[in-house]
């Protein structure tokens, strides 16, 4: 029974996630940008671009040179996250790529970095009045939600084991669809749920910034107006 | 508000973070512009009574034609990186004029019809209703954002709170509740061609004028020519360079450029106006009715290239929109930059060696460079990035032997706005002028101190304006602000010009 609550939560959770990122996705690239409004200075060739869209995602340069906490904490729990991420797709191969064996220790003590990363980001909201002032409810609770998956995950691997062997054969199956049976723990029935819930508000949240970077016209254009016309579809119209 | 009541923020540090002070600038709001005034421009003349419905149906219109608009609104994160870098919120620290905050005035309202969560869960994502109340606070503290972008260098997303600005402009002004001194000086450019409302007559009688000036202190005749067909450039400048100092000596800079680099150029009565308030106001067909004035009157005269003077949002639409504006400019010489900037030209013609300087003539002054927002980080000059900062600061050590630049974190990308642009530099914002330019007064403060800096030169009609009128209120003279090209005017040699005083100081500079 349980398995088949969570099989059919996580096929609603994928379809959500996938389907809304989707149209998110497809609205943000069909919106023109009818200016050239790059911040500059800003590279004039495209491969530039590229180079400067690499940093900002990589190193946050950007947020490096605005703030040295929001940086470290938000850095950490990112790439922690990255590592925590690759570290999870044994769960789902068989048999487990070599670069998901070599990234199992990392990932699993990147864990503690995530929690804590995230930890200090929840801190800074609450202690630092400008950012405790711009902080609505659910910023807080999107904290709490990953802290609580980052715990619930930690806790399985350090604390109470599950049956993670279980775990697996379930998770082979589900992407197979072949619903089997799901191990009772609190842990992981945790665990799993609120990934479920993170998936469904993923593309309703402010989440949609793992897209929207890519389309920032601030960073992803090219400084060359005098070079190149740029003209939005709805402005070349104005000229008919 | 009068200029007496406002205390000058004293800060230790020009970046230096102020406690949260709630409703410290609330209810500010710039005069209303009159029915008169907005339907020059397309808008409703007053508060349309569908509002909401207009207003609502606008913003979707913007999210559907700006991506910026749309994508910003929809990714911000809260981190609060961008809280402590805007001018106005050092100046006033009113929690409201943080960028992520003034941001959400908006988006909040964005949320609460056009998402899923702000519909059904408005309390979780701090979604509210639009309500009068809320026009009215967009009205105030849209109008304590110059636009000047310093928030969306610092931004891990590029989020930039000018755009979120000039929509929000846009969809007050689109239902009725216009800003009166941005939409009267567009009606005056549709109508006359520039910002003052100078009819061509008086500017040719005021070109005439500083001829002569001209020639009683050089003794050459360096010609300002207006209208003149067949030129090879024309010149588009903001229309205080007929009309303020420090502005005027610097269009006396260019002439005296103009007039050694031996290049015939003009200027044009019909857009005899570099300014484009279009942009301030978030309307992209007023900007672009605007540009085209530029258009015009380059194919009128027959002009090969146009060039731009010193003036800061101006080279913004120049420099990143007019190609988009008023383009494709095939028509001018392909060989220059379209458009080029005043010191971009002057910069090339000393490389060329075609101009000669006597620097000891600005001795009198230990200088250090403002850069104005616009340029700094929504255009370039010259070929690399960041030419924008190099080229200025390249021009005024050629002509200056004193200069010392501000605190890193205060100049070039990450410079301060002066406190007026963006359509603010207005009287009636005056209290929030002074308070918006303590950081960059503070940065000038420090090198005062250090280097006894006298002066600081810019390159924006709406910086030396504000300076002029606010640097009093530091503790410096009103002309301590100056053109770029004035030091460029005072230290040139023309051509048989008479040097009245001893030679041997111009051969000590060589």
């Amino acid at each position: 029974m349980l398995g088949i609550i969570y099989a059919l939560l996580f096929y609603v959770a994928t379809l959500l996630l996938v389907s809304g990122l989707a149209l998110k996705i497809r609205k943000y690239a069909r919106t023109p940008a009818p200016l050239k409004i790059p911040t500059t200075p800003a590279p004039t060739t495209r491969w530039g671009v590229v180079l400067r869209m690499f940093r900002e995602i990589v190193f946050f340069e950007s947020l490096f040179k605005s703030n040295k906490w929001i940086w470290a904490f938000g850095w950490v729990f990112h790439m922690s996250m990255w590592l925590v991420l690759a570290r999870h797709i044994r769960y789902f191969t068989y048999d487990v790529w070599w670069w998901v064996e070599f990234v199992q220790p990392f990932g699993t003590y990147a864990g503690f970095a995530m929690v804590a990363g995230l930890a200090g980001l929840w801190a800074r909201r609450v202690l630092v009045e400008r950012i405790r002032y711009i902080s609505n409810p659910s910023d807080h609770l999107m904290l709490a939600l990953i802290i609580a998956i980052g715990g619930s995950g930690l806790t399985m691997r350090f604390v109470a084991h599950t049956d993670i062997i279980a775990v697996k054969a379930y998770m082979l199956g589900l992407i197979r669809f072949q619903i089997g049976d799901l191990p009772g723990d609190p842990f992981l029935l945790t665990h799993l749920g609120l990934v479920a819930v993170l998936m469904i508000i993923f593309p309703i949240s402010k989440l949609l910034h793992v897209p929207g970077v890519f389309f920032s016209p601030t960073r992803n254009q090219v400084d060359n107006p005098r070079e190149v016309r740029h003209l939005a579809p709805w402005a070349a119209k104005l000229e008919k | 508000m009068a200029d007496g009541d406002t205390d000058i923020p004293k800060l230790s540090d020009p970046l230096e973070i102020p406690r949260l002070q709630c409703g410290a600038m609330e209810g500010l709001e710039p005069f209303i512009a009159s029915e008169k005034h907005q339907e020059a421009l397309g808008f409703p003349g007053e508060l349309v009574p569908d509002w909401k419905e207009k207003a609502l149906e606008k913003m979707a219109e913007l999210a559907e034609k700006n991506r910026a608009f749309q994508v910003y609104l929809d990714m911000c994160v809260k981190c609060g990186a961008c809280t402590d870098k805007c001018h106005y919120f050092l100046g006033t620290g009113d929690p409201k004029n943080m960028p992520v905050a003034r941001q959400d005035l908006l988006r909040s309202v964005y949320r609460r019809y056009f998402t899923f969560a702000g519909k059904y869960f408005p309390w979780l994502v701090g979604a509210r209703d639009l309500t009068e109340e809320v026009l009215h606070e967009w009205y105030s503290y849209y109008h304590q954002c110059s636009e000047c972008r310093r928030c969306s260098v610092f931004c891990p997303y590029g989020i930039d709170t000018a755009e979120i600005t000039m929509a929000a402009r846009d969809i007050l002004a689109h239902v009725g509740i216009g800003m009166k001194y941005s939409n009267e000086i567009i009606g005056k450019v549709h109508d006359i061609g520039n910002n003052l409302g100078l009819n061509p007559k008086a500017l040719r009688a005021t070109l005439e004028d500083l001829e002569e000036d001209l020639e009683d202190e050089t003794g050459i005749s360096v010609r300002l020519p207006l209208d003149e067909k067949g030129a090879d450039i024309l010149l588009i400048t903001p229309s205080a360079d007929f009309f303020a100092e420090p502005h005027i000596d610097g269009l006396l800079g260019y002439a005296k450029v103009f007039h050694q680099a031996g290049v015939s150029w003009t200027l044009s009565s019909y857009a005899s106006e570099a300014a484009n308030f279009g942009m301030f106001i978030g309307n992209y067909e007023n900007m672009r009715e605007i540009s085209l004035r530029i258009r015009k009157a380059a194919e009128d005269l027959g002009v090969k290239r146009i060039i731009f003077g010193e003036c800061g949002h101006a080279w913004r639409v120049a420099y990143s929109f007019l190609n988009t504006l008023a383009g494709p400019f095939d028509f001018l010489d392909q060989k220059y930059p379209i458009p080029q900037h005043i010191l971009e030209f002057t910069w090339g013609e000393i490389q060329k060696g075609t101009l000669t300087f006597d620097k000891s003539k600005n001795d009198e002054f230990r200088m250090t460079y403002h850069d104005s927002c616009n340029v700094a980080r929504a255009s370039r000059m010259g070929d690399e990035p960041g030419g924008q900062f190099e080229i200025p600061r390249n021009v005024i050590k050629a002509v200056c032997n004193n200069y010392f630049d501000m605190p890193r974190d205060t100049i070039k990308e990450s410079t301060l706005c002066c406190g007026g642009g963006g359509g603010l530099l207005t009287d009636d914002l005056m209290d929030l002028r002074v308070k918006g330019a303590s950081p960059r007064m503070t940065a000038l403060q420090q090198v005062t101190e250090e280097h006894g800096v006298t002066h600081m030169a810019a390159i924006c009609a709406i910086c030396k304006t504000q300076f002029s009128k606010i640097m009093p209120k530091y503790g410096y003279d009103m002309d301590s602000i100056l053109s770029v090209h004035q030091l460029v005017s005072n230290a040139i040699i023309l051509d048989g010009q008479e040097t009245d005083d001893d030679d041997a100081s111009a051969e000590e500079a060589q």
